[in-house]
C-alpha cells in the first residue's frame, strides 16, 4: 500500500568540478575582524570540495553563539537552531537521511554548557556527524561572560573578582561518553586543521574536533602560549598514532609514563627514544592519558586523540527497520482491523 | 436453586483493588467481551499515583469503570451500580461513589485485621453493619482461586494472582457473557503453561462459583444496543493517536518520525509507534524533552512527517524548539497527552490545563496550530487532521489529548484506508524561481529538502526576510512577519467545513466543550433536552484558530456555557475574542466529568436570570 514515492530523485552535483568558491555565500560574514572564526570557515572551505560529496548533500546545523553563525557562510543546507540543541536537531536530520553528511557547528557555552546533555548523548550514540566545537573560552555573542572552559580566576563581565568554577575538559567528558572520534586543533594552525577536519569526515560516526579559537575582542590571548611562534613548540605536543610522543623545538623532549602510568616530561636523549610513550588512537587508556595534560605543567596535546569504529546510530537504525520490513509485513489497515468484530 | 434472569438496559460496574491485583486487566477483558456482545460502551481506567504502592494501602488502590447498555452511551457512568472490591483499601475508596442500593462484590477473604487497620478502618465493614444500604456479596475470591489451581502447585504468589480472573468469571455469569474472548486471550498471553491454565481455571471457577452458590439469585441481561452495521473494534485514545499517525504517514507517502521522551501517559505513543518499524517508522527516544522536538524539526526539515509526543511539563520544556519550528515554517505535530499540573502535578490524573501553555507559551509573538481530540476513537482523525495542516500549511500544530482520553476505551467503527482523503505533499524540486520563504494559496512555504541540486539555503530562529529568508532586523519586515504568521492561521479557519451543532440550532443555551468532555456534555444536554429546553452543543476541535462561523453560531443562543476540565481557559479566549458572555462551569478534580454534574450546570444557568 506505501506505493506512493513522493521524495524527489536527485540528480547529483559532480562534486569532482567543485571548488572552494562554490561553497561561498553572498552573505557578508559578521565576525569581528581579526575573530579565529575566518580562518576555521577558510579551512573548512577549503576542505569541503576535496571529500567527493555533492555541495547539495551537506547540511551545518548550529545552535547559537559567535560560531553558530557558521552555516549563513556555508553555500550549503543549513539550520542555525537554538541555543545548545545542535546535536538534537542534526540528529533527526542524519537520522531520516543518512545519505546527508551532517556537520555540526557549536562553542564551548553552546556545547557544553546549556547544550551539554545533547553534546554527552549524541557522543554516545555515535550519530555519523561531525560535531565542531570552536572552544574561546569565552562567552562572545553575550559580550563576555567567563565560560564551562574558561580557567578559574578568570575576569570576566560576570565575574569581576574572578571565577570560582573549575573548567570542564571536552576531550575528556568525550572519552566519557564514549565517542569514537575525538581530536583537538587550533584556529590558526590552517593544515594540521585541514587534516584533522578531512579525517573526521572520512569517520563513520559522531567526529569530535576541539578547535581552539582566539576571541580577539573578549578574551585575546587565551591560546597564546600555544600559538605565538617562540613558545609554542614548548607547549604544544602533535600526537600521531604509532609515534612516540615528542616536541620541542627540535623535538628534544617527550611524554614517558612512569610505573603508574603518570605521564611526565623527559629529555629523550638521556631517558632514550624508545622507552616514550608510544601513541595509539585505538587506545582508550592512552586517549585518558593524554587528554589530562595540561598546560603549563605539560604541553598541550593536539591531533586525533582517538579513533575507532563501532556502528553508528543510523545505521544501526535503518538497519533495524530493514530487518522489520522482512519480517511482519503488516498494513496500516491490518493494524486497524487487529481485534476486529462485525456488526450486522 | 432455579436462578431468574432478570433484563436491564444500562450498567456500570467498577472493578477496584491493589495495582498488582490485574483491575485494569480485568476492566479491559470484560470490555471486549462486553463489546463483542454487542453494547454500546464508555471505559474509565482510574490508575494509581505509585506503580506497585505497599499492597493494602490506600495510595495502591487501582480502578477501572465501564458502563455499558443496550442503548447509546456517552460516558463511562457517574454512580457505578456494581463495587467489584478486591480489599478494603478498594472499599474505602470507592464506597462513596456505588449508587445507594447497589452491589457490592467483596473478596472477604482480603478483610483481615492488617488490611482492615491499614484502610483505616476501625472494625470490619463486611461485619460492622455499615453497609445496609447495599446489597453486599461476601465472596471468598483469594480462597476460592487457590482452590481451583490447587492441583498445578503453583507457589503461593502465582496462585493468589489467579484471582482477578476468578472475579471476572463471576462477573462475566452475573451479565451473561460468553467467556471465549478471555480465553483465547489468556492461552496467546501466558506463555507459560501452568500459569495459563491457572488462569483459566480460575475464570471457569469464578464463573460457576456465580451460577451455583446461593450467593446470587438472579443474574442480567443487557440486550444489544443498536449499533451501525459495520466492522469495529476496541481503541484507546492513545491506540488511535498511534495508528492516525501511521495512517497520515500512508495518505501522504510521507516516512514517520516521532522524537520522543519518556512521560506519563504519552509514553504508549512511543511504545506503540517504536513496535512499527516495518512500516519504516523511525521512533528515536530523546535524552530530554527539548532534544525530542529539536530531532522532530531536523528530520522535517529533511522530509519526514515529524511528531513528538508529551505530556505538560515536557510542553514547557518544548517551548523554545517549538518557537523554532514555527519560525522555519517546518511541519511537525506535537502531542500533549495532559495531565494534571501544575508542575508534576498528578501524572496519572487528567486534565485540560495545557490550553493557554499551548496557545501562549513561547516567547514572542508566536502563534501555533491548536487542535483537540473529543474521544478515544476520535484522536484517529485527529491525528491525520493535524499532520494535513502541518504538512499542506508548513507549520507546527499542537494536537491535545488527555489522560483520560489517551486510557479509556471505546468501541469504534474501522476505517477504510482506501477511502480516506490523500494528504497531498509535493516537496520544491526547481531551482529557477526558489525562494525559501516565498509562499503559495496557504501562505505555505516551499519545502526544500537537503539533498536537492541548486536549493542550498539556510533558515534559523533570527527574523527572516519575507520571500529570501536571509536574516533582516529590518522595522518592517518584522512587522511583515508577525503578522503573517497570524494570517497563516487564518487559512486553516478559511478552510473549516461548517461547525457541528448537536442538538438544538438555535435556543436557550449553547454548551461549548473542547476535548475530552465531549461525553459528559453530550450526555447531560441530551438530558436537558428531554424536559424541552432548546440547547446546542458545540465540541470545538480546533481551538487555534477559532471556526469562522463560531461568533453567528454564539449569537444564535441566549446563553453560552463552557465546561472544562480547568479553571476556565477556553472561556477566557472566547470571551476576549468575541466579547461573549460566556459563563464558564470549571472541574479540577483529575477527573472527567460526570453527567450529573453537566446536567446541574445547564439548569443551573438556565434557571438563573
Ligand atoms: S566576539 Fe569574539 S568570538 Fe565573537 S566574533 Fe568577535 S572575536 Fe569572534
Amino acid at each position: 500500500m506505501r506505493a506512493l514515492n513522493i521524495y524527489p530523485q536527485f540528480q547529483h552535483t559532480d562534486p569532482s568540478t567543485q571548488t572552494r568558491k562554490d561553497f561561498v555565500t553572498d552573505q557578508d560574514v559578521r565576525w569581528c575582524p581579526g575573530c579565529g572564526d575566518y580562518s576555521i570557515l577558510a579551512q573548512v572551505q577549503r576542505v569541503m570540495p576535496t571529500l567527493g560529496i555533492p555541495r547539495e548533500n551537506y547540511v551545518f546545523v548550529s545552535g547559537i553563539g559567535c560560531s553558530s553563525r557558521f552555516p549563513y557562510y556555508m553555500e550549503t543546507f543549513g539550520i542555525h537552531s537554538i541555543h545548545g540543541r545542535a546535536p538534537a536537531v542534526a540528529t533527526g536530520v542524519k537520522a531520516m537521511r543518512p545519505d546527508l553528511s551532517v556537520w555540526v557547528v557549536t562553542g564551548d557555552g553552546d556545547a557544553l554548557s546549556i547544550g551539554g546533555n545533547h553534546f554527552m548523548h549524541v557522543l554516545r550514540r555515535n550519530v555519523d556527524l561531525k560535531l565542531l566545537m570552536f572552544n574561546n573560552q569565552i562567552y562572545g555573542l553575550t559580550k563576555g561572560q567567563y565560560s564551562p572552559t574558561s580557567p578559574v580566576g578568570k575576569k570576566a563581565k560576570s565575574t569581576p573578582m574572578g571565577s570560582i568554577d573549575y573548567p570542564i575538559d571536552p576531550i575528556s567528558v568525550a572519552l566519557g561518553a564514549n565517542g569514537t572520534f575525538i581530536a583537538r586543533s587550533f584556529d590558526v594552525h590552517a593544515s594540521h586543521l585541514q587534516n584533522i577536519l578531512k579525517r573526521a569526515a572520512e569517520h563513520k560516526g559522531t567526529a569530535f574536533v576541539e578547535i581552539y579559537q582566539n576571541c580577539n575582542i573578549f578574551n585575546d590571548g587565551a591560546f597564546s602560549l600555544l600559538t605565538e611562534k617562540e613558545t609554542k613548540s614548548d607547549h604544544v605536543i602533535e600526537i600521531e598514532h604509532g609515534k612516540p610522543l615528542r616536541f620541542g623545538k627540535n623535538l628534544e623532549k617527550g611524554i614517558a609514563l612512569d610505573a603508574s602510568l603518570t605521564p611526565k616530561v623527559v629529555d629523550v636523549a638521556s631517558y632514550g627514544e624508545d622507552k616514550l610513550f608510544v601513541y595509539d588512537e585505538t587506545s582508550e587508556i592512552a586517549a585518558l592519558i593524554v587528554s589530562r595534560l595540561h598546560a603549563p605543567e605539560f604541553p598541550v596535546p593536539i591531533g586525533v586523540f582517538r579513533a575507532v569504529s563501532r556502528p553508528s546510530y543510523d545505521a544501526l537504525l535503518v538497519d533495524q527497520i530493514d530487518r522489520a520490513k522482512k519480517g511482519k509485513r503488516e498494513t496500516v489497515q491490518e493494524l486497524l482491523d487487529d481485534g476486529q468484530w462485525t456488526v450486522k | 436453586m432455579q436462578k431468574v434472569v432478570e433484563t436491564v438496559s444500562t450498567v456500570a460496574i467498577r472493578f477496584a483493588g491493589d495495582s498488582g491485583d490485574g483491575m485494569q486487566v480485568t476492566g479491559s477483558q470484560f470490555t471486549d467481551t462486553t463489546a463483542l456482545a454487542g453494547n454500546d460502551l464508555a471505559t474509565f481506567p482510574d490508575f494509581p499515583a505509585e506503580i506497585r504502592a505497599p499492597a493494602g494501602s490506600l495510595a495502591g488502590v487501582s480502578g477501572f469503570q465501564i458502563k455499558f447498555s443496550s442503548e447509546a452511551v456517552f460516558t463511562p457512568g457517574d454512580a457505578p451500580d456494581v463495587l467489584v472490591a478486591m480489599n478494603p483499601a478498594a472499599l474505602k475508596v470507592n464506597l462513596k461513589d456505588l449508587k445507594p442500593g447497589g452491589m457490592l462484590i467483596a473478596n472477604s477473604e482480603a478483610f483481615t485485621k492488617k488490611n482492615i487497620d491499614y484502610a483505616g478502618y476501625a472494625t470490619n465493614p463486611l461485619e460492622d453493619g455499615s453497609l445496609t444500604g447495599f446489597k453486599v456479596f461476601k465472596a471468598d475470591i483469594t480462597g476460592m482461586t487457590l482452590k481451583a489451581v490447587e492441583e498445578l502447585k503453583l507457589n503461593n504468589r502465582h496462585a493468589v494472582r489467579c484471582k482477578n480472573f476468578f472475579a471476572l468469571g463471576i462477573v462475566y455469569w452475573l451479565y451473561g457473557r460468553e467467556a471465549s474472548h478471555t480465553v483465547e486471550w489468556i492461552k496467546s498471553k501466558f506463555k507459560d503453561p501452568q500459569l495459563c491454565e491457572a488462569n483459566l481455571r480460575a475464570l471457569k471457577a469464578g464463573y460457576h462459583f456465580g451460577e451455583t452458590a446461593e450467593l446470587f439469585d438472579r443474574s442480567y441481561e443487557v440486550k444489544q444496543a443498536k449499533i451501525a452495521p459495520g466492522r469495529y473494534r476496541n481503541i484507546s485514545g492513545n491506540e488511535a493517536l498511534s495508528l492516525g499517525f501511521l495512517a497520515a504517514a500512508e495518505l501522504s507517502g510521507l516516512e514517520l518520525f516521532l522524537g520522543s521522551y519518556p512521560i506519563t501517559p504519552a509514553s504508549d505513543i512511543l511504545h506503540e509507534l517504536a513496535s512499527h518499524k516495518q512500516l519504516g517508522v523511525r521512533t528515536f527516544q530523546a535524552e530530554d524533552e527539548i532534544a525530542a522536538v529539536c530531532s522532530a524539526i531536523g528530520a522535517a526539515y529533511s522530509g519526514a512527517l515529524a511528531l513528538t509526543t508529551t505530556s505538560g511539563p515536557g510542553l514547557a520544556l518544548k517551548s523554545e524548539g517549538i518557537g523554532l519550528a514555527l519560525m522555519l515554517e517546518l511541519p511537525l505535530v506535537i502531542v500533549d497527552v495532559q495531565r494534571a499540573g501544575p508542575s508534576t502535578g498528578m501524572p496519572t490524573k487528567t486534565e485540560q490545563a495545557d490550553l493557554l501553555q499551548a496557545m501562549y507559551g513561547r516567547n514572542g509573538e508566536a502563534p501555533v496550530a491548536v487542535i483537540a481530540a473529543k474521544s478515544p476513537g476520535d484522536c484517529f482523525y485527529t491525528a491525520i487532521e493535524a499532520c494535513r495542516i502541518a504538512v499542506t500549511h508548513m507549520m507546527p500544530v499542537i494536537l491535545l489529548s488527555d489522560g483520560f482520553i489517551a486510557n479509556s476505551a471505546e468501541p469504534w467503527r474501522i476505517p477504510e484506508m482506501a477511502s480516506l482523503p490523500k494528504i497531498p505533499v509535493k516537496f520544491w524540486t526547481e531551482k529557477e524561481g526558489f525562494q525559501p520563504y516565498a509562499r503559495d494559496e496557504n501562505l505555505a512555504r516551499p519545502w526544500a529538502l537537503p539533498g536537492s541540486p541548486g536549493l542550498e539555503h539556510r533558515i534559523g530562529g533570527i527574523e527572516k526576510e519575507h520571500l529570501t529568508g536571509n536574516i533582516s532586523y529590518d522595522a518592517a519586515n518584522h512587522e511583515l512577519m508577525s503578522k503573517l504568521r497570524y494570517e497563516r492561521l487564518q487559512k486553516i479557519a478559511d478552510a473549516l467545513p461548517p461547525t457541528e451543532i448537536e442538538g438544538d440550532q438555535a435556543g436557550d443555551l449553547l454548551v461549548i466543550g473542547w476535548g475530552d468532555t465531549y461525553g459528559p456534555i453530550q450526555a447531560g444536554v441530551e438530558a436537558v433536552r428531554k424536559s424541552g429546553s432548546k440547547i446546542g452543543h458545540v465540541q470545538l476541535r480546533w481551538l487555534n484558530p477559532f471556526p469562522n462561523d463560531l461568533e453567528a453560531i454564539m449569537k444564535r443562543y441566549k446563553r453560552v456555557l463552557v465546561p472544562e476540565i480547568n479553571l476556565g481557559q477556553l472561556v477566557k479566549l472566547l470571551r476576549a475574542k468575541y466579547l461573549v458572555d460566556a459563563k464558564s462551569f470549571p472541574k479540577i478534580q483529575g477527573q472527567p466529568f460526570k453527567e450529573s454534574e453537566i446536567v446541574f450546570a445547564i439548569k443551573q444557568i438556565l434557571e438563573a436570570n
